[in-house]
């Protein structure tokens, strides 16, 4: 196996070991969501015609789940290492900065694919959803679940305690993907927040998803496109950066 | 250093032992100067540097995911290579892990842990391996065991660098020893060079009187009726010392000679003791 292949591979094992808590656990999560706004909300909001609202949920609900899962597996793993001290395993071993980088972020990919994957089996159980465009649903699955990949690897990189990442995923990720349109169509926002709603790059990436399964969307699907790649290719390089300096990993 | 040496990095704490370690091994960056690995920078070339290396960290760290065989073939990976467990089998009968190779990390005590870590540091073959203070807190079973091993990989063309609190590890391994105080080398020299230059021999006599004949080289540390204590600057002054004690006709009783010991050396160089 050739380096690169073997830290993935690593990282991997690792989520599927504790698979009751890296998947299990966030499907449980999604589900409960869909109960009770589901029920909560069934029959009083209509977003798109001949949609209900809880089919409207289903795409929210798993593209948050790929997106918090992806932060969540780079994150967690890279933090842990430091803390352990464990990283001095891979820092010792001939891996580029390139190599370090892409395996860490293919297998936040995976754990967000993998978890997104089953959130969607499971509300498949609960409610009746056709995909308009898998195609363009897969595309914004990869590169939103890159970009939390790589937030994921930048928070773990700056931060020395597991608290610190802790409070950039509840006051940073969280609060952007609760406000990126999960629940709701922003067109039913006041004109002030549906303009800052433009401004949070994780609604592109939600409403992009979404488009993939009922071909409407609040913004037009390339567009969304590009800006979740623009952003991708801008936190890839800042990381890249980041771990080619070797800051706060080689002293 | 040289190829295929046994040597050994000793200093006070703080002295910048694991600092040089780390700056060889690439986790740190040395604000000036290069460091290089059987030639090979290690920054510009750092993959060969690396490959070159093997290091055994001094904290017990270690991964709590996975079992001894798979951290093994995991670390066999990091270095690009894949079917490796004819050799991971080798090195973890030699270090007394194959009982536990299906154990997870987790479940090991320090002792095993440490074994592992060594383990680590060798899956690759590199000809040049670091261990930073690997007996701390280790059983002498294992201590008796790993000194084997080290040695065999030594014999076997490895060069070795040790750094270690415990002198007489020192003393009894390496061929060659530098000493660091404050981030600066403040002796280099061959084991022997440095006992013989900086202490001298202890030679303690039992004779058949109290007096000692006139002449006599070295000078007199300790003098308790018949016993006396001498310290000699080397062999030469030894052997004058025995002729000048036949031609006196004194008999000898008992006799001692103690080799020199590296901890005077340590702290008369380092400065920490009288």
């Amino acid at each position: 196996m050739n380096r690169f292949a073997t830290l993935c591979h690593k990282e991997l094992l690792r989520f599927f070991k504790v698979s009751v808590q890296t998947v299990a656990a966030p499907v449980l999560t999604s589900l409960l969501y869909l109960v009770i706004f589901g029920q909560a909300l069934e029959g009083r909001l209509a977003i798109y015609e001949g949609v209900r609202y809880t089919a409207f949920l289903v795409p929210g609900l798993v593209m948050m789940s790929v997106l918090q899962n992806a932060f969540a597996n780079s994150s967690s793993s890279l933090i842990q290492s430091k803390i352990t001290g464990n990283i001095v395993f891979v820092l010792l071993a001939p891996i580029s900065y390139g190599e370090f980088f892409a395996a860490y972020v293919v297998a936040a990919i995976a754990r967000g694919l993998v978890v997104g994957g089953c959130v969607l089996a499971v509300t498949l159980w609960f409610v009746e959803l056709r995909v308009h465009a898998p195609l363009w649903a897969l595309a914004f699955a990869l590169l939103g679940a890159g970009l939390l990949g790589t937030l994921g690897l930048i928070a773990a990189v700056v931060s020395e305690k597991i608290d610190q990442v802790a409070a950039f995923q509840n006051f940073v990720i969280v609060p952007l993907t609760f406000l990126s349109g999960v629940f709701y169509s922003i067109h039913s926002l006041p004109p002030v927040w549906q303009q800052l709603s433009h401004a949070n790059p994780f609604f592109y990436m939600v409403d992009g998803f979404r488009y993939g399964f009922f071909g409407v969307s609040d913004f037009p699907p390339l567009a969304s496109l590009a800006i979740v790649f623009a952003s991708l290719l801008a936190v890839s390089s800042a990381t890249l950066g980041l771990l080619r300096s070797g800051y706060k990993l080689r002293h | 250093m040289e190829e295929g040496e046994f040597f050994g990095l000793l200093g006070p704490n703080g002295a910048g032992k694991t600092t040089l370690i780390n700056v060889i091994a690439g986790l740190a960056r040395a604000d000036s100067g290069a460091a290089r690995v059987m030639g090979a920078d290690v920054r510009a070339d750092y993959r060969r540097a690396r490959r070159m290396l093997g290091v055994v960290p001094q904290e017990l760290v270690f991964d709590p995911f996975f079992t001894v065989r798979e951290t093994l073939r995991l670390q066999s990976g990091y270095y690009g290579l894949r079917r490796n467990d004819a050799w991971i089998d080798e090195v973890m009968h030699h270090l007394d892990l194959t009982g536990k190779a299906d154990a997870n990390m987790r479940s090991l005590s320090g002792g095993m842990k440490r074994r592992v870590l060594v383990a680590q540091a060798l899956v690759h073959k590199p000809p040049v391996i670091v261990l930073d203070e690997p007996t701390a807190g280790v059983d002498v079973e294992l201590r008796h065991g790993l000194w084997q091993f080290v040695r065999r990989m030594n014999r076997d063309g490895h060069s070795i660098v040790l750094t270690t609190h415990y002198l007489e590890e020192a003393e009894a391994h390496c061929a060659r020893i530098a000493m660091l105080k404050e981030g600066r080398i403040v002796a280099l020299d061959t084991t022997r060079n440095l006992l013989g230059s900086f202490s001298g021999l202890d030679l303690r006599l039992h004779l058949d009187r109290s007096a000692l004949p006139e002449g006599l080289p070295g000078r007199l540390l300790e003098a308790d009726g018949a016993q006396f204590r001498l310290r000699l600057a080397n062999y030469a002054e030894l052997e004058d010392a025995l002729a000048r004690l036949r031609r006196g006709g004194v008999v000898i009783r008992e006799m001692e000679l103690h080799p020199p010991d590296l901890e005077e050396v340590f702290l008369r160089l380092t400065g920490s003791g009288s």
